[in-house]
């Protein structure tokens, strides 16, 4: 049955409950991992503003509690088959900072010679494979390859390209033949400008319920993600739609607006309920050294 | 000859289950004939697998399958002109795969050709869609040999996608469709796909006709390989006719005339289906070259030579 949007924060009384059931080293790991993709993703803008950056770029600024929480989840790596607005997942599942913003400012030495920039990452250490292009063609490529490797994938698309026919295709066939893939969609509301009620009026969770998937919708916050996905037991498909907020353009590094959500901020908040902000500040100034180091000089 | 080349097909495809974990994949499969006689009729074999209806999804399924190269995956395609949707991951990820992000995707498709009151979907041969692509390897094997000189191909490098632009006509043939040359001949016939059956008794009827015309085949499209001999023949009649199943406007026929025209200097004509949809009814079919029409344009070639 598809289950729907879990409501939790602040001023939740279940969140408190259930926050005892996510070790605290887990939150602040998932903190760690959202300050830090955040982190480089503002200094991508910066220098795709200076116009060092020559490529597309598509920034996931606003949306990095989900890589960065599935990330925690799976620390010992699961193969990732994503599209553009990736850089999240490369970052937090342990890619090289220095080989991400080589690919983003074109440079030949990187794995792949700059071929797959922004939109197409790949990396054969934390096993993310590359994307062609087409929205969503990920999704049936990890559904072949966790059928015959036999082994869990994680699948990632957003609310537009799982329009795909393709990819509700797949749905059909991962529910069919218990396919453990975890699909996420990272639901902003926005292709490019168009929202979803401009495009359809179905609903994802609705949808891959009724193909026979295990499916769900809820926000982003890492708790709302980690009590969903960390108990699946891999003996077929999770589908996913995590509503989430895309602070800058779908391609390059403008904002039109003050963005209404910022769920960094928020957990932010929380955490410091009861975490000594010097905890906090730590570990900001270890990944602002981090990523400092990493543009310094480019 | 012991095995026809659909009973060829199928035998190596066993042997590949058994002794490779091959996997097989597409759309009725095991239905009625296994797809001609071609794939090992191995009931409910968990290595044979049955995709949905759904083209798209399942060419990328087994774009994703052939990601672990540790085993062949075969996809079958039954007919070409399914390859307007099969094609699209298979072009754009196991094409760029390796040259992209260095990793393999040596996914073997068997795309099927037909014609003859099939309709226009089905019908004829369509290879033109994906010759175009860089990074993939395409072969027409008409024969066992040659159908296993493309797979044995495939295994030495296993990082790309390989097409093998089947065609059903070629399934029960029972005689040789090697290169014949004649000595003091006229002109030469290159000829690909399934035309070259019907190019094999137009080279024939044509010599009862006192023609003397060289007869060579074409199976290794890309990268292309020119069969032994041909360039030589060129340059020695200046003319070469190039018989297609594909259709003869903008399809491989043409550019291959180009190149002949290029590395020869020598006068170089094509003859393919003609630019219109094949319908079911023989008034409405396209086919590929009959044998009377290839023997036509060779004896037009020739008096205006």
């Amino acid at each position: 049955m598809a289950q729907f949007l879990y409501e939790c924060g602040p001023s939740n009384e279940r969140w408190y409950m259930q926050m005892s059931m996510m070790e605290l080293s887990s939150q602040l790991s998932i903190y760690e991992r959202m300050y830090k993709i955040r982190k480089f993703e503002l200094r991508v803008r910066d220098v795709h503003q200076d116009g060092k950056i020559k490529i597309p770029i598509y920034l996931g600024v606003g949306q990095e509690s989900i890589a960065a929480t599935i990330s925690e989840i799976f620390s010992n790596g699961i193969p990732i088959f994503a599209q553009h607005r990736s850089h999240s997942y490369f970052i937090s599942f342990g890619g090289d900072l220095s080989l991400l913003r080589d690919e983003l400012l074109s440079r030949e030495e990187t794995w792949d010679k700059g071929a797959g920039g922004s939109a197409s990452i790949s990396s054969e250490s934390i096993e993310m494979f590359g994307h062609s292009g087409f929205m969503g063609d990920q999704i049936p490529i990890a559904a072949g390859f966790s059928l015959v490797k036999k082994r869990p994938v994680l699948g990632i698309v957003g609310d537009a390209s799982v329009e795909e026919d393709y990819v509700l295709a797949t749905l059909g066939f991962i529910a069919k033949r218990r396919i453990p893939m975890l699909l996420i969609c990272e639901d902003n509301n926005l292709s490019i400008l168009t929202k979803v009620e401009v495009r359809r009026d179905w609903n994802l969770a609705i949808v891959a319920s009724s193909f026979g998937c295990e499916a769900h919708e809820i926000n982003d916050h890492p708790k709302s993600i980690w009590e969903i996905i960390k108990p699946w037991n891999q003996m077929g498909p999770l589908v996913i739609n995590v509503k989430t907020t895309r602070h800058l353009w779908h391609s390059g590094s403008g904002q039109d607006e003050v963005p209404v959500k910022d769920t960094l901020n928020d957990y932010k908040l929380e955490l410091l309920k009861f975490v000594d902000i010097k905890h906090i500040e730590d570990i900001e100034a270890r990944i602002d050294c981090e990523v400092d180091a990493v543009w310094t000089g480019i | 000859m012991d095995r026809n080349l659909a009973e060829y097909i199928r035998d190596t495809t066993s042997d590949l289950i058994i002794n490779k974990n091959a996997i097989v994949m597409g759309q009725c499969l095991t239905a009625v004939g296994w797809v001609a006689g071609t794939v090992p009729s191995f009931e409910n074999h968990p290595n044979i697998i049955e995709l949905p209806m759904a083209d798209v999804a399942g060419g990328g399924i087994a774009v994703g399958a052939a990601l672990d190269e540790t085993r062949p995956v075969i996809y079958i395609v039954r007919y070409q002109g399914f390859l307007w949707y099969n094609a699209i991951s298979i072009a754009n990820y196991a094409a760029k795969s390796f040259e992209l992000f260095g990793v393999p995707c040596p996914l073997i498709v068997r795309a099927i050709g037909m014609e003859g009151g099939i309709g226009p979907v089905a019908g004829n041969y369509h290879l033109s869609i994906l010759l175009r692509m860089p990074g993939i390897n395409v072969f027409a094997p008409m024969t066992t040999s040659e159908w296993n000189f493309a797979i044995s191909k495939h295994f030495e490098e296993n990082t790309h996608p390989t097409i093998l632009g089947e065609h059903r006509s070629a399934y029960n043939i029972d005689f040789s469709l090697d290169d014949r040359l004649i000595e003091r001949s006229e002109m030469n016939i290159l000829a690909l796909g399934s035309s070259r059956i019907n190019s094999k008794f137009a080279q024939e009827l044509l010599a009862k006709k006192g023609i003397r015309v060289n007869l060579f085949n074409l199976f290794k499209l890309a990268p292309l390989e020119w069969p032994m001999g041909l360039l030589e023949a060129i340059k020695e009649t200046n003319n070469c006719l190039i018989v297609d199943s594909d259709y003869e406007e903008w399809g491989p026929s043409q550019t291959i005339a180009f190149k002949l025209s290029k590395l020869t200097g020598g006068n170089i004509d094509v003859l393919g289906l003609t630019r219109k949809s094949a319908g079911f009814s023989p008034a409405s079919d396209n086919l590929t070259p009959s044998v009377s029409q290839i023997v036509d344009k060779v004896q037009n070639l020739i008096q205006y030579k």
